[in-house]
């Protein structure tokens, strides 16, 4: 227990660790809500895609000293459409596509952080520097929840739509390809900013643990999105709390967290019913 | 009336069909009958925009289908749905208003109020708040069926909707096409049992790669043309009863 005083003192004294725990929480808030879309389309080979697929426009943002997000977007979206082009244009499968695509960025971006070593710390992009938020990284941060927030609310009938039944959604008219589109560029506008608390490996478990432990507790959408919110959270100040007292990297600190989160619902949900399953499988 | 003119859709370089010309009239339900892979289903995906074709265009009352895209209601195959999404009976329903409401704009009461009254209208008010994979195939189509109600449109389309559901629920969508033909709407509906189609419907159209044949129902449907769509055995048990007396 005393830790957990500890860690609040600190929290009272140290400037950066009240950075740290604010865009945690801010990030938790904005994976969960994007990330319950990424589930619940059945992209989640494509939400770990797209977050490696940022590295080569973070090391030419680097680079060219511009705002990251701008670079990562850029090839967030180019990584996308590249996936849509290979998989529309040719028998090639999506998921096949995927690897294709996000595997040649990812190594672009190896290179590229490597030429650009001297103004970069690769080890940082990979896991997370949580405890190194300037305060132009928070307002960025902040600038991104707004806009997932926005996104979410202003498109709230058109995201779920697309996401149940994207056929009948066509029928009505509705451009899917747009919605599509515009939602990998939302996410790719995450990534960038879970990028410094989990690192480009563990962005995808922020955006898809949550998530999934939310869906096993709701059957509506609009609750799933917020549990989802809360359970990033969460595991963003749990696992800073864990990161700061036991002086475990702050990434998988937080992604253990959330998979203990996910591992308690699935065993517990009444909508899993895992122990009526397991009966049922054992007769 | 909806008219299909010189309709050619092809998968790559196979013809699904060629050439393909037939009216729906409006205040009829139009059964569409023939093999699997005759092309039922892409004839109407055509209708509804949903596939490139070849040649050809789709006219309702002398306009572009296209212009009036809004005014088609479409009740899809239940299988093709992920019924684990957390979405229960009433927002499912709901969704039939999100066309006409358009971009920014949320379903409000009057909204609301339709669904209520269309999930009343098939019998499922104690329903409302069942997420959609907890209710049986018959039950799913009848929500389906009230999507399809509030979206007030003039033309509906129904892909194979009495496949595995139970005989009350087949009822009472029946019931709820004869309204819509009282309305003098537009009903298409692709079908599988032969047995129930000269009472079901008032026109048939019989597929197979092509137009066998097309015309009221009770005119259209005989010996010949389902040998010639499906087999001359098939037609054979089917009319034997009829015309070996």
């Amino acid at each position: 227990m005393t830790s957990l005083i500890d860690f609040f003192n600190a929290l009272g004294k140290y400037d950066f660790l009240q950075s740290a725990l604010i865009t945690a929480v801010m990030v938790g808030i904005m994976s969960g809500i994007i990330g319950s879309f990424i589930i619940l389309r059945g992209m989640s080979l494509m939400g770990d895609a797209i977050s490696h697929a940022v590295l080569p426009g973070v090391a030419v943002a680097y680079m060219l000293g511009i705002n990251i997000l701008v670079g990562a977007s850029l090839f967030g979206v180019l990584a996308a459409l590249l996936i849509g082009f290979v998989a529309s244009r040719s028998k090639i499968k999506t998921d096949t596509s995927i690897g294709v695509v996000f595997s040649a960025f990812y190594a672009l971006g190896f290179i590229l952080i490597s030429m650009a070593e001297s103004s970069t710390n690769l080890h940082h992009i990979l896991f997370g520097n949580i405890l190194a938020v300037s305060d132009s990284d928070i307002m960025t941060t902040a600038v991104v929840l707004g806009i997932v927030i926005l996104f979410v609310v202003i498109f709230y009938k058109e995201l779920l739509v697309t996401s149940f039944d994207e056929t009948y959604a066509k029928t009505y008219g509705l451009n899917v390809q747009v919605i599509h589109y515009a939602l990998m560029l939302v996410l790719t506008l995450v990534t960038v900013s879970a990028l410094q608390t989990v690192g480009i490996i563990l962005v995808v478990a922020m955006l898809i643990t949550p998530a999934a432990t939310a869906f096993l507790w709701t059957d509506k959408l609009g609750v799933m999105l917020i549990l989802s919110a809360i359970m990033g959270v969460v595991s963003s100040i749990t696992g800073l709390y864990f990161s700061y007292t036991f002086n475990w990297a702050s990434g998988p600190a937080i992604v253990i967290v959330a998979a203990l989160l996910f591992a308690f619902s699935f065993i517990f949900s009444p909508k899993q019913n895992f122990f009526r399953l397991k009966r049922s499988v054992t007769r | 009336m909806l008219s299909v003119k010189n309709l050619t859709v092809a998968y790559d370089d196979t013809p699904v069909f060629s050439d393909v010309a037939v009216n729906f009239n409006a205040g009829k339900i139009t059964g569409i009958i023939g093999p699997n892979g005759a092309g039922k289903s892409t004839l109407i995906k055509a209708i509804l925009n949903l596939i490139k074709t070849r040649q050809g265009h789709v006219d309702y009352d002398g306009q572009p289908i296209k212009s009036v895209q809004k005014q088609i209601a479409y009740v899809e195959q239940r299988k093709d749905l992920d019924l684990t999404f957390p979405i229960d009976v009433f927002d499912l329903v709901l969704i039939g208003t999100y066309g006409k409401l358009g971009l920014f704009k949320s379903p409000g009461k009057n909204e609301k109020q339709a669904s209520h009254a269309a999930l009343a209208q098939v019998s499922l008010t104690d329903f409302t708040k069942r997420q959609v994979g907890n209710l049986s195939g018959g039950q799913l189509q009848r929500v389906f069926v009230a999507r399809a109600i509030v979206q007030q449109a003039e033309i509906i389309i129904l892909d194979e909707p009495f496949v595995g559901i139970d005989l009350q629920s087949e009822t009472a969508i029946m019931k709820i096409l004869k309204q819509w033909r009282d309305e003098n709407k537009t009903i298409i509906v692709i079908h599988h049992d032969l047995n129930k189609v000269t009472k079901y419907f008032d026109d048939l159209v019989i597929l197979n790669h092509g137009i066998v044949d097309f015309g009221p129902a009770k005119e259209v449907y005989n010996s010949k043309n389902i040998e010639s769509a499906f087999s001359a055995d098939l037609s054979s048990v089917l009319f034997s009863d009829k015309e070996g007396m």
